[in-house]
């Protein structure tokens, strides 16, 4: 699919790297500022907010959306022809007055856009001169990421926005202060982080979850308006995270960055901090309650290990439905690893690792984490679903597991589609599914062996009713 | 009920129309509550969008004026307009992005303009969704060569018969030339290879947009081929994007009666159909706002005349039909329109009579799009339900207040900027599609073209008219109005939902439809009936607590006794706020 001559300059870096010319043809990632938005939805009284055009609020809302079937607001200081000439000084600074006067936020979470980051907008500088106007409201705290979104994905833009909430709150605490531990939980669904608070509350350790969206991103009916949905991590919570008593970071792809919010912990308040994966898969949440068990200086309490005990003998009474089973597996870089080591756990072949990610870490940590991968395994980092539609056709898959952009691949090779990550706006609940954990695990092997059968008695000729 | 000359049956109206049984509150009081929280410079601004109607002369409304940064909106950008709305429907050519990832992503199939596989084109290319996905060193050193690597390469893939391409926001920006790489590939590949210029910013909203993608469509595609089809009685729907199938059903009804269209701008069209849509014998226009450029500059090179129609609503599509039989004035067409209306009437009558008992007394209120928060209108008229409030998110003045005030509407620095193309008579191919005499005759019969008169004059008096409403105002308009559905888009919808109140998106339909035309018309009585009367707004309230809060509880109509906030609010107005003289004493309708 290459085109030689015209191959645009590969930058010293890329180097030996292969290229990916001509156009990404039904991408495998979304934008940076969508992740930011997102990331800032975790912390409470948040109002989201875009340094650039309208489009990009409107067009990240409306996918979020989607997602979540939730109210999602984000402000933008909507740029006109003007102030991408001038600069958004003005519309920044009006943008960020009336939020604050209409939505009395906590904070308000600006991220760039490529916008405001192509004619270079200072924004250190412009918050800076926000705050020191006096005719202006200074009630919200404001947070500034630079998101642009030429650069990395929406899974960056939610790791970079995590830190900088963390590295704009958190101040040193009081000595000898253990504080509640601090837990980065990745970009997982709403189900996941309440799952990840209620394994916490097993291990009776105090959490700060940064961000925590499982409230405003999955709330109840309201009985009165509410501006800012209920529920988020506080400030507060993330301002005493200096004092936290250890750090956990999800993401083994996110662990190869040296700039994130646990790092900044460990740096400059000297919190201990454990880098793992995302807890998806027998052995990835082994790790998870290992690090939680050190940290509590306690045993694995009983209800964890029974979780533990029924994904086992799951795994034991399903076997001969899944063994052998070849698999496409696409999404977030930090996904796929997860359920890569989980499906080789279960017997699951994955012939094809793909992610829109670009680390260039992709395929390094898969095959040191997953040290069973077969060989013969693609991986590709860097792919669009055209290049994975190409590859898994050659590769006779029966299962595709991902987001809900794979649809269309899964009706032509008529085989299921697992449904996981982000986004899933063709099924109920997407924002509910529940990965991480044990019982992640259970949910995630059930949902594929039903799949597997599902498949057999449609197909099959007889009809069989035991299976 | 077309037989103007019978008196109507008791609790129709005159057109025909069910009299809806809901009433209103005095809607100045009410507006002065919904401004009231502003500080003064976002008052002045809010008040001239935010009107009480009166359909004789309808107030002059600040439409398409410039959102106030870090008011919420639920407006889009010019891209969006341009890529999303107006061109992306067509199925046959390619559309690639030029700009980093997300605009391309974010306009993936997103807006549900559906086509069908056709036998001769195995591939749809809707599903595709292509971007030059530009990274830092793009912007750096510009994307051209990019872009012209990802044109050949989009052609050597799917080979098609033309590749549009789009700028963002950073294009603008950094000063690609797309317009130039665009004609070199042209010359390179030998197919028809265009750009636009609609980077976001551009503009108030994605009504810029959709004024570009006309000019593009018009420059780059109409009059390319000068065979025109077959058949008799030609016709363009102008502005219809097959939304859950909506322009399928038009069609279908359009061809019971005789009548061909040579191309639906630009619900499931292809490139073949658009390149010769100049040889139809009249344009019928249904989304004003979206495409009303074309309309006129087809009108001005080919002579092609074209009127408003709508084909929303039962009513109004009887209506649409008669028009375009009456612009055609052939007898055997007049009538086999009849005949047909006869026949989807008698069909659709039962339905309508059973859901208008589910649904008169109830009200609605609408903020979407350029015109569907007009036309809507009429579906809900059909079953004897009160629009209270409505205001679109895009428009301008004209699709408020009618054509009539376009020489008023001043251009300011966001219209400046959006291209006007020169128009003129092409000297071969300019036709006449009437002769003067008949035009006077059909002006003599009341037959009017360029015929659009607004939404305002439609609505009832004291409704309340509000365009690009902020999520304040429409907080406020569930706590006053409660309306028994909102219809708007899926921004507002999980809000709305939150509050208790069903909303219907209008710009996705919640993925159903379609609901144009006569089946449309039932589909959507029915969703109504569906989402108005469902019990899910019954079980809000748990039993160990107290009985909903009667405020809360739905579907009671405006003036109903347990609609406490409202009666409170007018009580309190009623010291604060003293009417004018001239208005009336009380402004119930109905």
């Amino acid at each position: 699919m290459s085109c030689s001559s015209c191959k645009p300059q590969v930058g010293p870096e890329e180097e030996g790297k292969e290229e990916f010319p001509g156009p990404t043809t039904n991408a495998c990632k979304l934008c940076t500022p969508l992740g930011a938005c997102l990331a800032y939805k975790g912390i409470a009284g948040t109002i989201p907010f875009l340094h650039g055009s309208q489009g990009c609020a409107t067009y990240i809302r409306r996918y979020l959306i989607s997602h979540f079937r939730e109210p999602m607001d984000i402000a933008a200081s909507n740029f006109a022809e003007h102030s991408a000439v001038f600069g958004g000084r003005e519309v920044l600074h009006t943008g960020i007055e009336n939020v604050s006067r209409q939505y009395k936020p906590e904070l308000i979470g600006i991220a760039t856009t490529c916008l405001s980051e192509t004619i270079g907008e200072n924004m250190p500088q412009l918050l800076h001169e926000y705050k020191n106007r006096t005719d202006v409201s200074h009630d919200a705290a404001l947070v500034h990421v630079s998101t642009p979104s030429f650069k990395g994905t929406h899974v960056d833009g939610y790791h970079k926005a995590v830190r900088s909430i963390v590295e704009s709150l958190a101040e040193a605490g009081p000595e000898n202060v253990a504080g509640p531990v601090a837990l980065m939980p990745g970009f997982v669904s709403a189900e996941d982080l309440r799952h990840l608070r209620e394994l916490f509350a097993a291990y009776e350790l105090p959490l700060t979850m940064v961000p925590d969206y499982s409230e405003t991103m999955d709330g109840g009916s309201w009985a009165a308006y509410e501006r800012i949905p209920v529920g988020g991590t506080t400030v507060e919570a993330v301002k005493a995270l200096g004092s936290a008593r250890a750090a956990i970071e999800c993401g083994h792809i996110l662990a190869t960055t040296s700039k994130t919010a646990g790092a900044h912990l460990a740096d400059k308040f000297s919190v201990p901090l454990h880098r793992i994966g995302l807890p998806i898969g027998l052995r990835e949440t082994d790790r998870l309650c290992e690090v939680m068990g050190s940290i509590a200086s306690r045993e694995t309490p009983a209800a964890v290990e029974a979780a533990r005990g029924r994904l086992i003998d799951a795994m034991v009474d399903g076997h001969k439905y899944v063994f052998n089973q070849r698999a496409v597996v696409y999404g977030d870089e930090d996904m796929v690893i997860g359920l890569t080591s989980f499906l080789c756990e279960i017997g699951v072949t994955p012939v094809l690792c793909a992610s829109g990610g670009r680390s260039r870490h992709f395929a390094a940590e898969l095959r040191k984490l997953v040290p069973e991968l077969p060989e013969s395994t693609i991986i590709r980092e860097g792919a669009d679903f055209s290049t994975i539609g190409t590859e898994a056709e050659a590769l006779n898959p029966d299962l595709l597991i991902g987001n809900s952009k794979g649809y269309s691949l899964a009706r032509r090779l008529k085989i299921p589609l697992i449904r996981c990550g982000f986004p899933i706006h063709d099924r109920m609940g997407g924002h509910r599914i529940l990965h991480v954990g044990y019982r992640g695990a259970l949910a995630l092997y059930d949902t594929i062996v039903n799949a597997i059968l599902e498949r057999k008695q449609d197909t099959s000729s007889i009809g069989y009713a035991y299976l | 009920m077309s037989d103007l000359s019978t008196t109507p049956p008791e609790g129709y109206d005159s057109e025909g129309y069910p009299i809806p049984t809901a009433t209103q509150p005095d809607s100045e009081a009410m507006r002065a509550e919904m401004l009231k929280i502003y500080p003064q410079k976002t008052r002045r601004k809010r008040e001239k969008q935010l009107l009480t109607n009166n359909p004789e002369t309808p107030p002059e409304i600040g439409a398409n004026t410039r959102t106030i940064p870090g008011i919420i909106t639920q407006r889009g950008c010019t891209y969006a307009g341009c890529r999303g709305v107006v061109i992306g429907p067509i199925h046959d050519i390619l559309h690639i992005t030029h700009g980093p990832v997300g605009c391309s992503y974010y306009s993936w199939l997103t807006r549900r303009n559906l086509a069908r596989p056709k036998p001769d084109q195995p591939i749809n290319f809707l599903q595709y969704c292509m971007t030059t996905d530009m990274q830092e060193e793009d912007i750096v050193f510009g994307g051209e060569k990019k872009l012209a690597a990802a044109i050949r390469e989009a052609y050597a893939m799917f080979k098609p018969k033309a590749i549009a391409v789009y700028s963002t926001c950073p294009v603008g920006l950094i000063g690609d030339d797309v317009h130039a790489v665009c004609r070199q590939a042209k010359a390179e590949l030998g197919i028809n290879i265009f750009g636009f210029s609609c980077e976001g910013y551009k503009g108030v909203s994605q009504s810029a947009g959709h004024h570009i993608a006309n000019n593009g469509v018009f420059k780059h595609m109409v009059g390319l081929n000068d065979e025109p089809d077959k058949e008799k009685f030609r016709i363009n729907v102008l502005g219809e994007y097959n939304i859950g199938g909506d322009a399928w059903e038009i069609d279908t009804v359009l061809k019971k009666c005789g009548i061909h269209v040579t191309a639906t701008l630009s619900g499931d069209i292809s490139y073949e159909q658009i390149t010769k849509c100049h040889t139809a014998d009249l344009n019928v226009v249904l989304c004003h706002r979206s495409i009303n450029y074309m309309a006129e500059m087809m009108e001005t090179k080919f002579g092609v005349p074209w009127i408003k129609a709508n084909f929303t609503g039962a009513e109004q599509t009887s209506k649409s039909l008669r028009k375009i039989g009456k612009y055609f004035d052939d007898k055997q067409l007049i009538d086999r329109i009849e005949e047909v209306i006869a026949q989807e009437m008698a069909a659709l009558k039962p339905v309508q009579e059973e859901m208008r008992k589910r649904l008169q007394g109830k009200t609605a209120a609408m903020f979407v799009g350029g015109s569907r928060a007009h036309h809507y209108q009429h579906l809900f008229k059909d079953v004897g339900m009160l629009t209270v409030a409505a205001g679109y998110e895009f428009a301008h003045r004209d699709d408020y207040e009618g054509r009539k005030v376009l020489p008023t509407i001043k251009i300011d620095a966001d219209s400046r900027n959006i291209e006007e193309i020169e128009v003129e008579a092409d000297p071969k191919r300019f036709v006449p599609r009437k002769t003067p005499e008949q035009l006077e005759a059909l002006k003599a019969g009341g037959f009017n073209f360029k015929d659009y008169d607004g939404m305002m004059v439609e609505m009832k008096k004291s409704t309340l008219v509000i365009d690009d409403i902020s999520h304040h105002e429409m907080e406020k308009l569930i706590e006053l109005y409660k309306p028994d559905i909102i219809c708007s888009g899926i921004k507002d919808k999980f809000v709305i939902e939150k509050l208790g109140v069903p909303c219907k998106q209008l710009h996705s339909y919640d993925y159903g439809g379609p609901y144009t035309a006569y089946t449309g018309a039932a589909n959507f009585y029915k969703e109504l009936d569906r989402m108005i009367n469902t019990k899910v707004w019954k079980l809000i309230t748990p039993s160990w607590k107290k009985p909903a809060d009667p405020t809360i509880a739905m579907g009671k109509g405006i003036d109903s006794p347990t609609n406490k906030t409202i009666r409170e609010v007018v009580a309190g107005m009623a010291k604060a706020w003293k009417p004018q003289k001239s208005a009336p004493a009380s402004s119930a309708e109905g």
